[in-house]
């Protein structure tokens, strides 16, 4: 092999429409078009965006098609958000979800 | 869409649930002999797991580069616009079916919308076909909690759909045929994949030897990954397994060692490979809740799971309730295409081809002897240590598990559960079922059960109307 290394866009012939930015704990990241939240962050180099209820662990995408939960976050105010499903919509506000994601329902 | 479930809705004759190979498969075939049928499905785009392909937005000129048989799929789809603008065939796009009714018909309710936030709906059907496919087995080891750590099928997704790789470097780990379609499509995407960890011999195969001369595509699609993977250099070790993933935020290298016919780890073999992700998984559970949770029979498959039992015209045990593709057990895309196409047929009253019905028995052949060769060996649990997480979503570690089964008298997966909540999380065990079933050793495998197949809000549920007296 020769040249650039493939990417999987380069692989599949991809010439996406421009990129748009999510915010994730404050950061810009970038998205394309279609992405999901998850994806955008992967690409961003960014496995974890949840803490676990017990031990306060990392968490991030690990089945990718909607079955694990592992992936949760809140998204624009609503937690427990299943990152691998949803699109990333120009200027969502994702924040990293600690424990059980519901702090907004504390008395 | 309107969804609401108060508003009068229309009675098909059919619906299919599922937009896979199976499903798509099956909606086509009935809607062009002339069954008013609806396809429902939970993703936005059709083609289910196998055929997930990225969104329009990304503009792939070349989505075929990450498939098997794209042609297939382009042709199943061409037949489902076709029958949509005719009018023949309603495809409900992001709707998840939690829950189906059965009386004088069925009735299906569904959440709408991306992740559910766009109210419910009720289907009501005259036969129902279920073709939801299957999500992936997963055995725990030391340290797969570990960010950079996914499943391979969650690898293959995340860049069909999104493209987009969890690392650069991927240790790819577990067993089944999905490890070396995985690795294939990692490595064809620039990422290197130092091994293919597989921890069967593969000898298992050789039992059927029949079996594989009656299936040369399968045979030639296995050598095509192989191929690619020499090509990349990727080292195939068989027999062998991951048993810690080492890091501290993510992952950031594996312990791998050899094993032993009953899959225990041999001690001395161990050796450390460097990576920065691993895809990981043992193959595939059928996704058949829906079914079960009405009193469907199931069957005990080659390979440990558990799926739909059917006859030869697929039809389960519960009156017009038929199932197709994974449901019925693991056996890629092929076989899914021929059932939904079989299914269909006998739905509506039409004569199954000849050819048809030996390609499905050929499939359904090849099939269980993929499910023999990969079954988990009963000796996997000794990688474990007492701290290692089993259930990911309640964080259940072994040696609470232990102590319910050691001390508590636990003798099955469901008093290890109620003992430890293992398996009550969000995922309502679906990452952890297998695992927590072994480890309470009880006997042959059951069927998942769940009351509700995806999460539904309570304003949902309170919006479901209790007056049917059908119902």
């Amino acid at each position: 092999m020769s040249g650039a290394r493939q990417t999987p866009a380069s692989l599949v012939g991809a010439r996406p429409e421009a990129a748009h930015i999510i915010e994730f704990d404050g950061r810009e990241i970038p998205a394309l078009p279609g992405q999901s939240i998850a994806a955008a962050l992967w690409a961003a180099d960014i496995l974890a965006w949840r803490t676990t209820r017990v031990e306060g662990r990392p968490r991030g995408a690990f089945c990718g098609i909607g079955a694990c939960y592992d992936c949760l976050a809140t998204v624009n105010g609503r937690p427990n958000q299943r990152t691998c499903l949803l699109p990333a919509q120009p200027g969502d506000t994702v924040t990293t979800q600690e424990g059980h994601g519901r702090a907004d329902l504390a008395i | 869409m309107p969804t609401s479930p108060s508003e009068p809705q229309e009675s098909f004759d059919l619906a299919v649930i599922g937009a896979g190979p199976a499903g798509l498969a099956a909606a086509v075939t009935a809607a062009e002999l002339g069954l008013r049928c609806a396809l429902l499905d939970a993703g936005p785009r059709p083609g289910g797991q196998y055929y997930r392909h990225p969104a329009p937005g990304l503009k792939a000129a070349h989505p075929e580069k990450l498939h098997h048989g794209w042609g297939i799929f382009t042709g199943l789809s061409a037949r489902l616009k076709r029958q949509t603008d005719l009018g023949r065939l309603t495809y409900l796009t992001e709707h998840q079916v939690w829950t189906a009714e059965t009386g004088e018909g069925w009735r299906l309710h569904a959440t709408t919308g991306p992740g559910g936030s766009g109210g419910t709906a009720v289907v009501p059907a005259a036969a129902v076909l279920l073709a939801t496919g299957a999500y992936e087995r997963q055995l725990p080891f030391p340290g797969w909690t570990l960010p950079g750590v996914v499943t391979a099928g969650g690898a293959q997704a995340m860049l069909k759909a999104g493209l987009v790789l969890p690392g650069k470097r991927i240790v790819v780990a577990g067993s089944g045929p999905l490890l070396l379609a995985a690795a294939s499509s990692l490595v064809s995407a620039g990422a290197s994949v130092p091994a293919v960890v597989e921890a069967t011999d593969y000898l298992g195969y050789a039992r059927g030897v029949t079996t594989l001369a009656a299936n040369p595509a399968k045979l030639v699609e296995g050598a095509e990954h192989g191929a690619k993977l020499l090509r990349h250099g990727v080292r195939l070790r068989r027999s062998s397994a991951v048993v810690q993933a080492h890091g501290t935020d993510r992952v950031t290298g594996v312990t791998i060692a050899k094993l032993d016919r009953q899959w225990r780890p041999v001690p001395g073999t161990e050796r450390y490979l460097a990576c920065d992700a691993v895809a990981i998984g043992h193959g595939l559970v059928p996704q058949i809740e829906l079914a079960t949770e009405l009193g469907a029979e199931t069957v005990e498959l080659g390979d440990g799971t558990v799926g739909l039992r059917v006859d030869a015209e697929l039809r389960t045990s519960l009156p017009g309730l038929w199932a197709a593709g994974e449901t019925c057990g693991v056996g890629g895309a092929d076989l899914a295409v021929a059932e939904g196409e079989l299914a269909a047929r006998v739905i509506a009253g039409r004569e199954v081809p000849g050819g048809l019905r030996a390609r499905q028995r050929r499939r359904r052949a090849f099939a269980g002897l993929m499910a023999a060769a990969h079954r988990p060996g009963p000796g996997w649990p000794e990688w474990l240590t007492p701290e290692t997480d089993v259930c990911r979503c309640e964080e259940v570690s072994v040696a609470k598990i232990r102590e319910a089964v050691d001390d508590l008298g636990a003798g099955d997966a469901r008093t290890v559960k109620l003992l430890t909540r293992a398996g009550m999380g969000w995922c309502q065990g679906r990452m952890c079922g297998a695992a927590v079933a072994c480890l309470a050793g009880g006997g042959a495998p059951r069927a998942d059960s769940r009351p509700l197949a995806g999460p539904v809000r309570l304003g949902d549920l309170a919006a479901v109307p209790a007056d049917d007296p059908t119902y």
